[in-house]
C-alpha cells in the first residue's frame, strides 16, 4: 500500500476556479440572456480589442494542453497554419465518443454560448473565415441548444458579419455526425465533413493544419478545449498557467465512472489531483463503491493502458500519466473493484473497436475483429490453450513491440487502441484468463454478466 | 414518395449554403431526410444526390458507412442501450436482457407493431450516468429494470409525445441563415477552387 498520507486532512485536495462549469448550476445558463447576464460574451470583446496575435500570445502563454485526447499544446498547434495561406478554418471536433469521456457533451448541452464565444475568439486569434461545429450525432439535446444558441448569437451580432460591429466576420455552421466513433480522428472528421466516409487520411503529407478541410489550413480543436479560450482571454494566460502544474495547466474535466458510490464529472486542478482524491474524496468519487478496493483503473479513456493500486497516488499530469506508461486522454476514467471480471471487462473493450474500426487498414480491420472474436470465445468457455499466445500475437501485427507509447501498423492509432485493454488485462490477470481457459468459467469472487449471444466461430490461425 | 417535401428542400437548400461545397451537406440532408419518412430509402438517396450534385452511389457510398441511418422501416422508438465498458460495470447487459424479454425481441430487432427497436450499442457519453439508454437520442440515466418498464408504458400510452418525437427526429431547432451570414467562408473557397 501507498506510504503517500491520507488526503482526507483539510486542505489536501486542490481547489480552483471554476473555468467552464460555472454555468452548470444556473438554471438559463444555456440561454443567450442567461449567458450575458453571468459575464458572457466579455472576453470577446476584450479580445477584438487586442491584435489577433495578442490573442493567440495568451493562449500560448497558458500552455493549455488540448483536451481531446493527445494534449497538445493548443497554442502552438495553431501556430502550425502556414502564414499567409487563406482561408482558413476552424473545426470543433464535438464527436465524443471514446468510451468513458463524458464532458464535452456537458459542455455543449449545458453551456453552449461560452463555446460559441470560445470559437469566434480563437477564429480572431488565427484568421479564421468560417468554423464548422460538428456534434455527435446521437446528441439531439446537444445539437437543439447549440443551434438555438447559434441564432441567438447571429442576432445579437456575435457571429457573422462585422462581430459586434468590427470589421472581423465569421461564420459558424453547425453540423453533425451520425454514429462513428472514428470520426472522433480529426483527418477522418474532416472526410465525414466533406461528405465522405469517416476514414482517416495519413499523415503526413495531410496534417490539417497544413492541408485539412478542402485541403486548406484547418485547425481541429476539442470542445472543452475551446470553452477554456474566453477565461484565458478575460484572466489572462498567466493566470491560467498558475492554476495546476507547470506541466499541466489550468483546470480541467475528469470523468470518474464505474465502480465509485458517486460517478460524476469534476473540474479540478489539472496536474496536481491525484487518482485517489479523485476516487475517494467525499466532494468527488466519494470512495469504491461498498468499501471495496480498486482492482484497476483506466486512466483516460478505452484507448489507454490500464493502472492498478499502485498508481493511485500518481497525480493528473500529463508527462507524469506518460511516464507511468499510461495517458490522460481524453479525461475518461473508469474504476474497476476486486469484484471486477477482468476477461469480460477486456472482451467489452475490444468489441468496441473491433465495431469501430472503420476498415482502412487491414492489421485493424482483420486485426480487431480476431482479436474480438477469441476473446469472446474464452469468455464462452471454449478458450484454448493456445489463445492467449494468439492474442499476443494478432496484438503485434497491429502494434509491433506491444509497447507504450503505441507503435502501428495503420493509418491511425484506433487498431493500437484495441491492443491497450489485452496488452494490460493479460499482463496484469493472465491467470484470469488461463483459469477461463481451463474451466470455462471465471474465477471466484467476480461478477458474471449475461452477455449473449453464441459463441463465434473460432478465428482460425 | 420518398423524394423530400417542398418544405424540406427549402430546408435542405439553406442547409447546403452553410459550407463551402455542397457535397459537404450529405450527412445533413440524410438526417434530413430520415426525418421525414423514418428511415432513408433509395429514392432519397437520390433526390438527395440530385441537391448536392453527386451520384447516388456516392450518397449511399457515405451513408452506409453511418450507424445512425437505417436503410428499412424501423420502429418509432429505437431503444439504445449502452453496454459498453463503464455502463457493463453497473448492469447494463442486466438491463438489456430485461429490454428483450419485456419487448419480446432480441437486440437488433423490432417488435412486430413497429413501436420498438432494441439496439445494444457503443459508448453514448453518459458514463456516469450508468447504466444509460436513450429512445430517439434523448437520454435516459441510472436505468433500472422498473425505470425501463415503466418508460415502455409510458411510450406506448403515448405520454412521451412532446419529450421523444417519432425515430428519425433529432434536432427540433434548427440554424437559420439570417442576412448577417457573412458567406465568406464560400467565396473565398471559391476562388481557391477555381485556380
Amino acid at each position: 500500500m501507498s506510504e503517500v498520507p491520507s488526503f482526507h486532512v483539510a486542505g489536501l485536495v486542490p481547489t480552483g476556479p471554476k473555468i467552464i462549469t460555472s454555468r452548470f448550476d444556473v438554471e438559463d445558463g444555456y440561454t443567450y440572456d442567461g449567458y450575458v447576464r453571468t459575464g458572457g460574451y466579455q472576453a470577446l470583446r476584450t479580445a477584438l480589442g487586442k491584435t489577433p496575435q495578442q490573442v493567440h500570445e495568451e493562449v500560448r502563454t497558458s500552455e493549455m494542453q488540448g483536451r481531446g485526447g493527445a494534449g497538445f499544446p493548443t497554442g502552438t498547434k495553431w501556430g502550425f497554419l502556414p502564414p499567409n495561406v487563406f482561408p482558413r478554418y476552424l473545426v470543433v471536433n464535438g464527436d465524443e465518443s471514446e468510451p468513458g469521456t463524458y464532458k464535452d457533451r456537458l459542455l455543449m448541452e449545458l453551456d453552449p454560448h461560452q463555446l460559441i464565444e470560445g470559437i469566434v475568439i480563437s477564429c480572431y486569434a488565427f484568421e479564421a473565415v468560417q468554423a464548422f461545429l460538428y456534434v455527435r450525432g446521437e446528441m439531439a439535446l446537444a445539437q437543439e441548444r447549440l443551434a438555438r444558441a447559434l441564432n441567438d448569437a447571429y442576432a445579437n451580432d456575435i457571429v457573422g458579419t462585422n462581430v459586434l460591429g468590427h470589421d472581423f466576420s465569421v461564420d459558424v455552421t453547425l453540423t453533425w455526425g451520425a454514429g462513428a466513433y472514428i470520426v472522433g480522428e480529426e483527418t477522418a472528421l474532416i472526410e465525414s465533413l466533406e461528405g465522405e466516409r469517416g476514414m482517416p487520411r495519413l499523415k503526413p503529407p495531410y496534417f490539417p493544419a497544413a492541408k485539412g478541410l478542402y485541403m486548406q489550413p484547418t485547425i481541429v480543436n476539442n470542445v472543452e478545449t475551446l470553452a477554456n479560450v474566453p477565461w484565458i482571454v478575460t484572466e489572462s494566460g498567466q493566470a491560467f498557467h498558475d492554476i495546476g502544474a507547470p506541466t499541466s495547466t489550468g483546470m480541467r474535466m475528469f470523468a470518474v465512472s464505474g465502480h465509485v458510490e458517486r460517478p460524476g464529472v469534476f473540474e479540478v486542478p489539472n496536474g496536481t489531483t491525484t487518482f485517489r482524491m479523485l476516487f475517494e474524496a467525499p466532494e468527488y468519487g466519494g470512495g469504491v463503491r461498498g468499501g471495496r478496493s480498486v482492482k484497476a483503473f483506466i486512466p483516460g479513456g478505452a484507448s489507454a493502458m490500464w493502472f492498478y493500486p499502485e498508481h493511485l497516488d500518481l497525480p493528473l499530469d500529463k508527462p507524469t500519466v506518460d511516464k507511468a506508461g499510461s495517458m490522460l486522454g481524453s479525461g475518461a476514467i473508469v474504476v474497476m473493484d476486486d469484484t471486477t471480471d477482468m476477461v469480460a471487462a477486456c472482451w467489452r473493450i475490444v468489441r468496441f473497436f473491433a465495431r469501430e474500426s472503420c476498415g482502412k487498414c487491414t492489421p485493424c480491420r482483420e486485426g480487431t475483429t480476431w482479436l474480438e472474436r477469441i476473446l469472446k470465445r474464452i469468455l464462452d468457455g471454449h478458450g484454448r490453450a493456445e489463445d492467449l499466445d494468439t492474442l499476443m500475437a494478432v496484438s503485434e501485427s497491429i502494434s509491433p513491440g506491444i509497447a507504450w507509447p503505441p507503435r502501428q501498423t495503420t493509418i491511425c492509432p484506433l487498431g493500437p487502441s484495441a491492443v491497450s485493454p489485452i496488452a494490460s488485462a493479460v499482463g496484469r490477470f493472465r491467470d484470469e484468463f488461463e483459469h477461463y481457459i481451463d474451466h470455462g468459467r471465471p474465477i471466484d469472487g467476480v461478477a458474471r454478466h449475461p452477455i449473449p449471444g453464441p459463441s463465434t466461430e473460432p478465428a482460425h490461425a | 414518395m420518398s423524394r423530400l417535401s417542398d418544405a424540406n428542400v427549402s430546408i435542405a437548400k439553406e442547409i447546403i449554403g452553410r459550407y463551402p461545397r455542397p457535397k459537404s451537406a450529405l450527412i445533413p440532408l440524410l438526417h434530413l431526410a430520415q426525418e421525414q419518412h423514418g428511415w432513408v430509402s433509395n429514392e432519397s438517396m437520390s433526390h438527395i444526390a440530385e441537391l448536392v450534385g453527386v451520384t447516388p452511389a456516392e450518397v449511399y457510398g457515405t451513408a452506409s458507412f453511418y450507424e445512425m441511418f437505417k436503410f428499412h422501416p424501423v420502429g418509432r422508438y429505437c431503444i439504445d442501450v449502452c453496454t459498453n465498458i463503464s455502463c457493463q460495470l453497473l448492469g447494463a447487459w442486466e438491463l438489456l436482457e430485461h429490454a428483450e424479454r419485456r419487448l419480446g425481441v432480441r437486440a437488433g430487432s423490432t417488435t412486430d407493431d413497429g413501436m420498438f427497436t432494441l439496439e445494444d450499442v457503443e459508448c453514448i457519453a453518459a458514463c456516469t450516468e450508468a447504466p444509460a439508454i436513450e429512445v430517439n437520442y434523448r437520454y435516459r440515466y441510472r436505468v433500472t429494470p422498473d425505470d425501463f418498464d415503466a418508460l415502455i408504458d409510458k411510450l406506448t400510452a403515448g405520454r412521451l409525445g412532446d419529450e421523444v418525437p417519432r425515430f428519425g427526429t433529432l434536432a427540433r431547432v434548427r440554424q437559420r441563415t439570417t442576412d448577417r451570414w457573412s458567406g465568406a467562408g464560400t467565396t473565398a473557397q471559391a476562388e481557391v477552387d477555381a485556380r
